[in-house]
């Protein structure tokens, strides 16, 4: 299978134009894959959560019945990125199956907001939230080792629990970044080439080698995203991490579910306020 | 770049004698497949090796799919009919002349002897740099080389562009649309009749076809209701030159009159955008009000309200006002006190309108 689909400009030069389509579906089963063998591994291994205990955590006399974790700004931030996203790859992927609609429109025009959404995120996150809550430390990197060899049966201490983020939600985080960052940089260089009104349009911005692999890395992104929003939704809708899903939609988590998972040395939550019943995170990002 | 060998790449030859048959031919091969009608679109494609299907299905050998045959309703007119046989039929050019007048301005009597109108509303776009071989976005590429600065756009639309700017060709599309015509498709999950306006489509619902057929369609018929018999038609073509070319654009209006007012209307222009157009708004705005001069210029200039022209092609917005104005007001006299002879292929003479000084 050819994962790039070529063609010879009209300098007779041999031109990349855009990914094999079958690319998408290649995305689909490799999400399904995931799904399949992430779901055995529970019912098959049944891992048992062994977390090492702190002394710290026995006693959370003032930990609030419902800790904040997700502000009303992140929480909006991410739904209205979870909608553009869905917008742009079934606009993106539907006709490409033979389901037609003016699907170019919608598009750019999710793209757009995508952007926009992605820019006051970026903002937000660097300069009102704890921005390093959402990347990866000595300690997550450190406990995934410990993880990984008690898994094969090797000796290590049991693994601490999660900061505000599992790791694995750290590198998820990453990855839509790196992939997210793709498809809108090489997708607003792309509205040049259509009619928006926005750009004035100037196809010959770039050689056609170089549209060529940007058409290419905008389509490699765009279907790794098939694969990496279904991979978030089946993680969103398991049951064991439906408390977590919750959260992004009502700002919070139970007090029971904090300690069961979180480190309060590393995500610390304050006493509640008198009047509200509701502490606040020390830190609060997406 | 197409370089014309004379030597078409290897297919397998597919010669169906039934309609039926055809359509399983087509259903069987898929994509690899493809449909001959009179040739003239097909071997343009498969000599400059562009094209280069697997299996070619020719339906030069199935009967059924040629003639006009009178129905209940109207007429139907098989698909693999010649534009000559259309063009000379009796009952077309008595109750349907709008038809006859458009097939007869198509290329020249050598082509409209061997095309036929299913491949001419059929026929795929004539835009050069696809036909050329280059790699657009019609082509599967991600380009329109005629909408840039320096493209050659002369010939492109100045409506619903859509990354891709090339213009439907046919003649006889916009003279079906006004006729209301019915679309006969045979269709692996059975035989499908559409409006002949929803015959095409537009690159931004496919930009890699022109109508709705899909691997595996056939076009068998198409039928022309009796609603439109004997209406006052009006037909008008716009080209570089007088035959064999493809039209700069054309206007087909079928029309009702009661006393001297419109009753009802359709009218359809083609070659101003990627699929033949037909004008609604105009349609509405010109019922119920008298057939002359005044509500021609109405509709003409409601007619190209949202234009937008490429680098070389703005002329066809005034080109297009004047042959709404035409079509719906009818053709001032030329200086000869003469009407122009754009039945008869030739190109009307401007309408003598002081604003319309870039009118064809």
């Amino acid at each position: 299978m050819r994962f790039i689909q070529w063609a010879t400009s009209p300098w007779g030069q041999s031109v990349p134009t855009h990914i094999a389509w079958g690319l998408i579906w290649v995305a689909v089963i490799a999400g399904l894959f995931f799904m399949i063998v992430h779901s055995l591994y529970l019912i098959v291994v049944k891992p048992p959560k062994r977390f090492a205990e702190r002394a710290a955590e026995t006693n959370a006399a003032g930990i609030p019945e419902r800790v904040p974790r997700h502000t009303l700004a992140a929480r909006l931030f991410h739904w209205i990125m979870a909608a553009t996203m869905f917008t742009l790859l079934f606009t993106a992927f539907l006709p490409r199956v033979g389901i037609q609609f003016n699907w170019v429109l919608y598009h750019w025009i999710a793209g757009c907001v995508l952007t926009i959404s992605i820019l006051y995120h970026v903002v937000h996150a660097s300069f009102f939230l704890d921005f390093w809550s959402i990347w990866p430390d000595k300690t997550d990197l450190r406990d995934a080792m410990n993880r990984v060899w008690r898994f094969f049966g090797k000796p290590a201490p049991p693994p601490r629990k999660f900061a505000k983020y599992p790791l694995e939600n750290k590198l998820y985080h990453g990855a839509i970044m790196v992939t997210g960052l793709a498809v809108i940089v090489t997708g607003l260089f792309m509205m040049k080439r259509v009619q928006t009104g926005i750009f004035t349009r100037n196809p010959y911005l770039f050689s056609d080698m170089t549209w060529g692999l940007m058409y290419v890395l905008h389509g490699l992104a765009g279907v790794g995203l098939i694969a990496l929003v279904m991979v978030h939704v089946y993680m969103g809708i398991r049951p064991e991490k439906l408390p977590i899903t919750k959260s992004m939609i009502f700002g919070w988590m139970s007090r029971d579910f904090y300690l069961e998972e979180h480190d309060t040395g590393r995500w610390a939550v304050n006493a509640p306020d008198a009047k509200t019943k509701e502490g606040y995170a020390a830190s609060d990002g997406d | 770049m197409a370089v014309i060998r004379d030597v078409m790449p290897a297919f397998d030859l597919l010669q169906p004698e039934s309609a039926a048959e055809a359509q399983k031919l087509l259903e069987q091969n898929g994509e690899d497949a493809w449909v001959m009608a009179g040739g003239l679109d097909s071997f343009d494609w498969l000599k400059d090796r562009i094209k280069k299907p697997k299996v070619l299905v020719d339906l030069s050998g199935v009967e059924e799919l040629k003639g006009i045959h009178a129905t209940s309703d109207g007429l139907e007119i098989g698909a693999m009919t010649t534009l000559t046989e259309i063009a000379n039929h009796p009952a077309i050019q008595k109750d349907y002349g709008v038809l006859s007048q458009a097939v007869e301005l198509v290329a020249s009597p050598q082509i409209r002897n061997q095309g036929t109108v299913g491949g001419n509303v059929s026929q795929d776009a004539r835009c050069w740099y696809y036909r050329g071989g280059w790699p657009c976005y019609r082509a599967g590429g991600n380009i329109c080389y005629a909408d840039t600065p320096v493209g050659r756009n002369r010939e492109h639309a100045i409506f619903g562009a859509d990354r891709c700017v090339a213009v439907h060709p046919s003649d006889s599309a916009p003279a079906l649309i006004a006729l209301d015509a019915k679309f006969v498709i045979r269709t692996p999950k059975g035989e499908r009749v559409v409006d002949a306006e929803d015959y095409f489509v537009g690159p931004e619902l496919d930009i890699t076809r022109l109508n709705i057929l899909r691997p595996g369609d056939l076009l068998t018929a198409i039928r022309i209701p009796a609603t439109w018999a004997g209406a006052k038609f009006y037909f008008e073509k716009v080209r570089d030159r007088n035959v064999w070319d493809f039209p700069l654009m054309n206007v087909a209006s079928a029309m009702r009159l009661s006393g001297g007012t419109i009753s009802d209307i359709r009218i359809a222009v083609n070659a101003a955008a990627p699929k033949p157009m037909r004008l609604k708004a105009v349609e509405d705005l010109v019922r119920g009000k008298p057939a002359n001069a005044e509500t021609g210029k109405m509709a003409g200039e409601l007619a190209v309200k949202g234009a937008v022209p490429l680098q070389f092609n703005a002329y066809k917005i005034p080109l297009m006002r004047n042959l709404v104005k035409r079509a719906i007001g009818g053709v001032e006299a030329g200086p000869s006190g003469q009407p122009p002879q754009q039945a008869k292929g030739g190109l009307a003479p401007p309408l003598r309108d002081p604003g319309s000084q870039e009118a064809a």
